[in-house]
């Protein structure tokens, strides 16, 4: 029996891997030690854990395992990397460049640095919502300090040229970071072959646990510092002060070893649902995929179904969590600012829903969610007038709207 | 947000979806909101002339759970009334109907509007005077 409502909404979060709670469980109990202390067993017990975890971790991206800071998260990931560069290279510049479609732990702390006094160029997007190599090396001036996008788009999955950038950059002085959230665990990343200086990623998007992240900082060729957000006790090579947390760090040590061992199974098996769910859900007319189809990350598609509303395509797909571009309340209706940055019109970003498959999704799930979806979006449209006007030609373009 | 049994009654099981011939002399026609705005309602009233009573209601509505929850309900409350109690109809009354929250009063304004709007419609092709406009909403 199917068990509801079915959870697609994988790129927000993923369920615990039982075998990763089952590494932490230890940590959380009886190895509760303090991982700085050196001067008894508890405290090396402890140590001991974190290390291994560290070598798992470094296994799955090709670093070395001091390159690993930890963090609460990939939002502090972001927030230490960008901070960090732009502190201990403010000798060099004050310039950084992103993209419009990154995450908000981006976004927003390139506005804090424009508040700060830095200049922060924002790279616009083509329709599959990938940079234009062009634009970047036309944005790269002496001051640019950092360049920083994301690996794999939490909304689209599309993924950037990164070994591309992260040679532009390269080549003009600049470190390169990238936001491998989505990414890391999903596709092979290797920090060595891609040319990444700095890289944030998290374990609860590869079924570890929420409130541990990591911050990967390249030692050699160069040797990348930040300054540290944070002060205390010098923890993570003085980067990030805060006792460790044990039983989360264990947990995304295993985490990233199950990914590693098990990526290309999962990839196969996720891509030929995703592709199924999309094939499908794409047979019912004026619906479109958002983002590149070439370049992506295996479990995730976005799909606009034109003429119905976001917000009522939700509560119609009540027994699916995904996730809408479609933000409504009457005091701000805004669409998702990256399917906009897509150039989509902003009634198409309002009726798109975003797919995140996960290890533990079934095929049964997906059948399921494609009844769902198109049962949801053919009554919706039978009820839109917009789709009555659509099927009598009516160019919508065309009318004047009340607006509201 | 949790909506109330009534919204996702309403949106569950919709009254009155459809079309009435709008070229008919005696059907309103009410068309508000915008795609951009995530909401577009249309309501159509049809209008026995000789006692000026609502025979039937029609809507289609593009929007959330509470613009589709708020355009059924108000073709409801039009069938049976006369076109002059149809204008009474207050917004406020859908919220509370519908216990709709703050956030989605904006969907009863939408169907206020197009009831009004609907009436309008009507009296225009009729030959009497088009509505002042009645209220500030917005």
């Amino acid at each position: 029996m199917l068990k509801l409502p079915i959870y697609l909404d994988n790129n927000a979060t993923t369920p615990l891997d039982p075998r990763v709670l089952e590494a932490m469980m230890p940590y959380l109990t009886e190895v509760f030690g303090n991982a700085a202390s050196r001067n008894h067993p508890f405290g090396w017990a402890a140590e001991e854990a974190v290390d291994y975890a560290r070598e798992q971790i470094a296994s799955l991206i090709n670093c070395d395992s001091k390159e690993i800071i930890f963090t609460s998260g990939a939002t502090e990931s972001d927030n230490l990397g960008i901070k960090g560069v732009f502190e201990m290279y403010a000798q060099k510049g004050n310039h950084i460049i992103t993209a419009t479609t990154e995450h908000k732990a981006v976004l927003d702390t390139c506005k804090h640095i424009e508040k700060l006094g830095g200049r922060v160029t924002y790279l616009p997007v083509n329709s599959e919502g990938l940079i234009s190599l062009e634009d970047l090396e036309a944005a790269m001036t002496p001051q640019t300090v950092l360049v920083t996008i994301m690996y794999g788009n939490n909304e689209t999955g599309t993924i950037q040229p990164i070994r591309e950038i992260a040679a532009i950059a390269h080549k003009h002085g600049a470190l390169f970071m990238t936001d491998g959230t989505q990414a890391v665990g999903k596709i092979p990343v290797d920090v060595i072959a891609d040319g990444i200086d700095i890289m944030a990623f998290t374990a609860h998007k590869m079924y570890g646990p929420k409130g541990v992240g990591a911050l990967y900082v390249r030692r050699k060729n160069p040797r990348v510092k930040v300054t540290a957000q944070m002060d205390g006790g010098g923890h993570e090579r003085g980067m990030r002060s805060g006792t460790l947390n044990v039983p989360g760090i264990v947990g995304l040590g295993k985490a990233c070893e199950l990914a590693r061992l098990e990526m290309a199974a999962d990839t196969a098996r996720l891509s030929a649902l995703r592709d199924k769910l999309e094939r499908e859900l794409l047979t019912l007319e004026e619906s479109y995929v958002n983002g590149s189809r070439e370049h992506r990350l295996p479990h995730v598609t976005n799909i606009s179904f034109k003429y119905v509303e976001g917000e009522g395509l939700m509560m119609g797909v009540k027994d699916l969590a995904v996730s809408s571009g479609s933000a409504c309340t009457s005091a701000s209706l805004e669409p998702s600012y990256v399917l906009k940055a897509l150039g989509l019109s902003d009634d198409l970003a309002h009726s798109s829903l975003r797919f995140g498959l996960s290890r533990f999704t079934t095929e049964e799930q997906i059948d399921y969610a494609i009844g769902h979806v198109k049962e949801a979006v053919t009554k919706l449209r039978e009820m839109s007038p917009l789709w009555e006007m659509f099927k009598e030609g009516i160019d919508l373009s065309k009318i004047e709207w009340a607006e509201h | 947000m949790a909506y109330s049994d009534k919204v996702i009654d309403h949106y569950s099981n919709p009254r009155n979806v459809g079309t009435l011939d709008k070229s008919k002399k005696n059907v309103g026609t009410g068309l508000v909101g915008a795609p951009e705005c995530g909401d577009v309602m249309r309501l159509q009233i049809e209008v026995d002339e000789t006692t000026n009573t609502i025979t039937d209601a029609k809507f289609k509505t593009f929007g959330c759970g509470s613009a589709i929850a708020s355009s059924s309900l108000a073709t409801e409350w039009l069938k049976g009334k006369t076109v002059d109690e149809a204008l009474a109809i207050d917004n406020m009354e859908i919220v509370e109907e519908l216990a709709l929250p703050p956030v989605k009063i904006h969907c009863s304004v939408l169907a206020e509007d197009a009831i009004k709007s609907a009436i309008n419609d009507y009296r225009v092709k009729n030959g009497m005077p088009a509505l002042e406009e009645s209220k500030a909403h917005h």
